[in-house]
């Protein structure tokens, strides 16, 4: 996959990443905005996926529509971008049907939160045996900048012109109070932190959460006070507080200058999956029938 | 720990006594709704995964299915809504199985997206409407044909559909087959447009032995020759299945050769002709029509799904009182038989269409008709009455 | 030679079952054509339900019942509504202590009460009330036999069929008592 790197015909030096193998490197350079989070999330599952033990044809990443959308299709695996915030219940049909891949859904707020928000804690209620990934920029990036369901109250966007009326979910707390086997939320200034928590979702049995704040500089940073490349990092940087047994109640996310950021793996606990529970209900049919099977 | 049965049938199945083997009932002759013998066929074509939300009058589908598909190895899950249920079904078709749901007009209303998704990414897979009467919720307990149109239209976008229409419990039966077969040729969503009366009726179901029927394997793509994932210049390309190595970008966005999106033209244009191209280019292989007394008919009924019922009661009783009468019953109205309609339109008189709505199949047969085309709609909530469709007759004949 | 026939109660009483084991032994037994359909009241519980049989020796078209040869009621409303619906010379089968005759005018209509509750109940089991009516129906009904109806009893009612059967053989020998020397004609109707 090394790809040749001209610069006015001569040609330079580094001409292959080491994680080339694992994207599709024709389809560079990607569509993300300079300061966006969300290449730093690609790196980090990428990174992740070259420490998995699962043989590198069972991971498999589907995405739903949006930025964050995107990321699928610069993966070298089976990769799916579905529609916009259906990616859940495609993974979870997907992963019931075959059992042995490590499911990844990577999405934007948008996608998994507001319009696929119901899909989400269904899956979490279900505890399918997916990881989702939601990359929380706090608006609609790709369509220009418009609220959604993790824009901060009274936050600038172009459709709350006059400052956001709706109050934003706390999703952390949301897919626990679910049912998620895994929760945890960084930011993409955590970067080993997200490798990590990346590959614990991978040991999960169950539904495995993790939200990463993201920047969004030309729509949602321009209007809220963070627009150069760096500025949201820099606001990551001061304002986070790892805490992984923060009460969840208490963690919802707003970019104002003195709110702080609650990040850390919240929640890791043992639930029955829905596939160990499928599995079993099988066994179970054998002998038992059910009520209708008069013909 | 191989749950779902992946196109062949598990070998984990489970054999109760009145099951073959594979799981499908034993041949021989049954007593069976409609709802229940789409399950029996769909065990029979292999299906093995089901995800659906309850919904009048479809729920006998996936109530049974809950019973049966465990017993054979499969798994029938209960999605949020159908949204949901439309995307699982693609997801578990990526996996390699034969996926279906079933549902009514406001389900399959929720449906529209994914089924776009469906088309656009080549997955197989049945859906089942079980009409009721509409618009919006309607009467969910009574019968309807208001979905026609939605078949063929429905999803945005440019989309070539395949439908089917059962007239009878055997019928249903004997589509569902066949639109997984359809489907699996054709890489594509394929609807069995049923009704609540067809659903919800009993009816003499004989179930052959597995071995008589023609059940198509799918084509899948071997990870070694992956090279054009999406070879428009093939009508047929194998299907990559995820967790075989192909490592292959499926995408909603119009998308080249490669599975990779684009916004160039001439990908626009190769990927729509490709996937309508394939089944144009074919419709004459999946048109379906049974006829009745056609040969010396000079007034021809045109009907579909239960409304044939109907309209073949009222043929045999134009017959009686002297009007020669014949039935053209469409059995596929997508792809619409236009060379059938066309051809048998130069023989008659007058067309006749009955249909439980106010004018949907009534318009391809029009556009396609060399002879007047009346339409007889009654609103959906109770089966055609016979002598509606004898009135009709009358009319045009005299 | 197509006859139709509505069976009708109110919920729980069992009138798609019996409607189900008279189409069943139809079709599996008798070698003939049978639809069946259902019909409910918009309530979940508590409303009417009914099953409606065409049989016929020839392909059917039409699957619902226009004009019916018998009406077997459970319940009085069931009796009135439906009275209109049965054929010049009909018959109404009615379970006794629940429907009453007194307000048909019609005169060519022959109509058999049968006790079914009772007659389960002194078997021991009220619930079987529609197996007696399933019986009585054999004794009209020349398109299907008791011995098919006692075959498609057992498919419906595999484990308790000793208890059936001894129903349905009640409510066949009642209604043949009733309908009496007017059997044949009673059979060249329905």
């Amino acid at each position: 996959m090394s790809r040749p790197v001209t610069d006015g015909g001569r040609e330079m030096i580094a001409t292959k990443h080491p994680l080339d193998p694992m994207i599709r490197a024709e389809r560079l350079p990607n569509i993300w905005c300079p300061g966006c989070g969300i290449g730093i999330v690609l790196a980090a599952y990428v990174n992740a996926l070259t420490k998995s033990t699962k043989p590198h044809e069972k991971n498999v990443c589907i995405s739903g529509i949006g930025c964050t959308g995107r990321i699928a299709g610069y993966l070298n695996l089976d990769t799916y971008h579905t529609t916009h915030g259906r990616a859940i219940p495609f993974a979870t049909g997907m992963a019931v049907a075959k059992p042995d891949l490590e499911v990844f859904v990577i999405a934007g707020d948008g996608d998994i939160s507001t319009i696929g928000g119901n899909h989400l804690i269904h899956a979490a209620r279900r505890n399918v045996d997916i990881n989702v990934i939601m990359v929380n920029n706090f608006n609609y990036g790709m369509t220009g900048g418009q609220h959604g369901a993790t824009t901060p109250l009274n936050a600038r966007t172009h459709t709350s012109p006059y400052g956001n009326v709706e109050s934003p979910f706390n999703v952390p707390y949301l897919v626990s109070a679910a049912g998620a086997s895994f929760v945890a939320r960084w930011t993409a200034l955590h970067v080993i932190q997200v490798t990590k928590a990346i590959k614990r979702m991978m040991e999960i049995k169950g539904f495995a959460f993790l939200e990463v704040l993201s920047p969004c500089p030309p729509t949602y940073g321009e209007y809220n006070g963070y627009p150069a490349a760096l500025d949201m990092m820099k606001h990551f940087r001061e304002r986070s507080v790892v805490d992984n047994g923060a009460d969840l109640s208490t963690v919802s996310v707003a970019t104002g200058a003195d709110d702080r950021i609650v990040v850390g793996n919240f929640v890791d606990r043992k639930r029955p999956s829905y596939d160990e529970l499928l599995t079993e209900l099988q066994a179970r049919t054998g002998k038992k029938s059910g009520a209708l099977t008069e013909a | 720990m191989r749950r779902s049965g992946e196109v062949k049938v598990s070998a984990t199945t489970t054999i109760n006594k009145k099951n073959t083997s594979s799981g499908a009932l034993k041949p021989g002759t049954y007593f069976m709704m409609g709802n229940f013998a789409c399950v029996e066929a769909a065990i029979m074509a292999g299906c093995r995964f089901y995800a659906g939300y309850p919904i009048t009058p479809s729920s006998e589908i996936f109530e049974r299915a809950c019973v049966r598909f465990p017993e054979v190895g499969g798994s029938a899950i209960e999605m949020e809504d159908e949204v949901a249920s439309a995307a699982a079904l693609i997801g578990a078709s990526y996996a390699g199985s034969k996926a279906m749901t079933a549902t009514s007009g406001p389900g399959f209303s929720l449906m529209m997206e994914n089924i776009g998704l469906a088309f656009i990414t080549e997955a197989p897979l049945v859906i089942v409407n079980v009409q009721r009467a509409g618009p919006s919720t309607g009467i969910p307990t009574l019968v309807g044909q208001g979905d026609m149109m939605q078949a063929r239209w429905g999803s945005h976008g440019d989309l070539e559909t395949i439908a089917y229409s059962p007239s009878s419990v055997q019928e249903f039966f004997d589509l569902t087959i066949t639109a997984f077969n359809t489907a699996e040729r054709f890489r594509t969503p394929v609807f069995v447009m049923a009704d609540q009366v067809i659903g919800m009726m009993w009816e003499r179901l004989k179930i052959p032995s597995i071995e008589g029927v023609e059940v198509l394997q799918r084509k899948v793509m071997d990870a070694k020759t992956r090279a054009k994932p999406f070879d428009y210049a093939n009508d047929f390309i194998p299907m990559p299945i995820v967790g075989t190595g192909t490592n292959i970008n499926v995408d909603s966005l119009t998308h080249d050769y490669r599975g990779y999106p684009s916004t160039d033209y001439t990908v626009s244009e190769s990927m729509i002709g490709h996937l309508l191209g394939k089944i144009r280019r074919h419709a004459e292989e999946i048109w379906k029509w049974d006829g009745y007394l056609l040969d010396d008919a000079e007034e021809l009924v045109v009907a579909y799904g239960s409304t044939a019922r109907s309209a073949l009661a009222a043929v045999k009783q134009a017959r009686a009182n002297g009007i020669k009468a014949g039935l053209l019953r469409l059995i596929t109205p997508w792809p619409f038989p236009d060379a059938i309609i066309e051809r048998y339109s130069r023989r008659v008189h007058n067309i006749v269409v009955p249909e439980l709505n106010y004018g949907q199949i009534v318009h391809p047969v029009r556009e396609n008709a060399q002879c007047p085309v009346i339409g007889i709609n009654r609103a959906p909530g109770a089966l055609m009455d016979p002598t509606t469709i004898v009135d009709a007759l009358e009319v045009v004949a005299n | 030679m197509r006859s139709e026939i509505r069976i009708t109660g109110l919920g729980g009483q069992g009138a798609i079952t019996a409607g189900n084991i008279l189409a069943r032994a139809a079709v599996l037994y008798e070698g003939k054509e049978a639809v069946m359909t259902e019909g409910y009241s918009p309530y979940v519980t508590g409303g009417w339900s009914r099953a409606d049989i065409v049989i016929s020796t020839e392909p059917i078209d039409y699957p619902l019942v226009t004009k019916l040869d018998l009406l077997v009621t459970m319940y009085q409303e069931g009796l009135d509504l439906n009275l209109k619906m049965i054929k010049g010379n009909g018959a109404v089968i009615a379970e006794k202590q629940l429907v009453s005759f007194s307000g048909v005018t019609r005169k060519d209509l022959r109509m058999i009460p049968v006790p079914a509750t009772s007659i389960a109940e002194s078997l021991g089991r009220k619930i079987a009330a529609n197996v007696v009516l399933v019986g009585s129906i054999a004794a009209l009904v020349e398109s299907v036999s008791i011995e098919s109806l006692k075959k498609a009893l057992a498919d419906r009612f595999p484990k308790a069929i000793e208890f059936n059967l001894k129903a349905l053989d009640a409510g066949y020998e009642l209604a043949s008592k009733a309908t009496g020397e007017h059997m044949e004609e009673a059979k060249q109707v329905v």
